[in-house]
């Protein structure tokens, strides 16, 4: 019954801050109908989240998201840095292709997401059958040491919540 | 005095990677390096200045206002929306696909796939 009312109890939590948030003052009322929105919008988008849902180890996603934050401004003086002082014939683009351990597709999102948020790298493509994710670096003399950065940082601690 | 102080670095830090974000636009070679530029320096550029307007508002008026999270949640779910169809389209104009990295022997990228396949999700599904 409570598994029926709230399939994705995560998506309920986070629909109810985040309009408490929007409302920004404390009410009742407004919770009332924050409570209603937590459980209407996940009932209604059931069928658009297929597959198995949930996180194995929901406490692990702070640490990454501290992990992605850091990285995010280390990222922005990284890239200022080669946007004023390297000159554009010394800047090495490159496309990557990055196997993925990741299966669901949640976690793959959030992968790529994650990816774009963070140093020189944009995710630009998934293949056909989901199991690689095209990404261009913006500066990568050595391709490796960014497929070794996203596998070991990024896609191990994903697996780890999610799978 | 202390809070002012730290607003204003705030505000100069904001404004700065705003401008190399900017200034990368210009300076840098083709599209896809392009869209490096903007995607990250401006994610700091606008996040100093919401941290700065989360600080201002309870130190003068004593409000505390939960907005600016709000903001800094949606721009970190749509910058890579962007980026990616932005990447998507210019993957189509400008590269062929024997340019790219191929995902795996005889694999090709999504965006190069016929359309009418069973997409990831669908199939998904049907497991």
């Amino acid at each position: 019954m409570i598994r029926r009312l709230f399939p994705h109890p995560w998506l309920s939590v986070t629909l109810v801050l985040v309009w408490m948030l929007l409302v920004n003052r404390w009410a009742v009322g407004s919770l009332v109908f924050a409570t209603i929105i937590g459980v209407v919008v996940p009932l209604i988008t059931a069928p658009y989240w297929p597959g198995p849902h949930g996180y194995s180890k929901p406490h692990k996603i702070p640490a990454y998201l501290a992990v992605v934050l850091w990285d995010i401004a280390k990222a922005n003086f990284t890239v200022a840095r080669i946007v004023l002082f390297m000159p554009r014939r010394a800047l090495q683009p490159a496309w990557i292709a990055v196997p993925l351990d990741l299966r669901r597709p949640e976690a793959i999102t959030a992968l790529a997401a994650t990816i774009t948020l963070t140093p020189g790298t944009v995710s630009c493509d998934l293949s056909e059958d989901g199991r690689a994710l095209l990404v261009h670096a913006m500066h990568a003399p050595e391709p490796e040491a960014v497929l070794d950065e996203i596998k070991t940082r990024y896609e191990a601690r994903l697996k780890e919540i999610f799978e | 005095m202390i809070a002012e102080i730290v607003v204003s670095v705030l505000l100069v830090l904001g404004g700065f990677f705003g401008l190399v974000g900017s200034y990368g636009l210009v300076k840098l070679p083709d599209p896809m390096t392009r869209l490096h530029a903007p995607t990250k320096s401006a994610t700091l550029g606008v996040g100093a200045v919401l941290i700065a307007s989360l600080i201002w508002f309870p130190a003068r008026h004593g409000v505390l206002t939960w907005h600016e999270l709000l903001i800094t949640l949606f721009l970190f779910l749509t910058a890579p929306v962007t980026g990616y169809f932005i990447a998507k389209a210019h993957m189509h104009l400008g590269w062929s696909r024997d340019e790219l990295p191929r995902p795996a022997p005889g694999k090709d990228w999504a965006t190069f796939c016929d359309p009418d396949k069973a997409s990831l999700v669908d199939r998904r599904a049907g497991d």
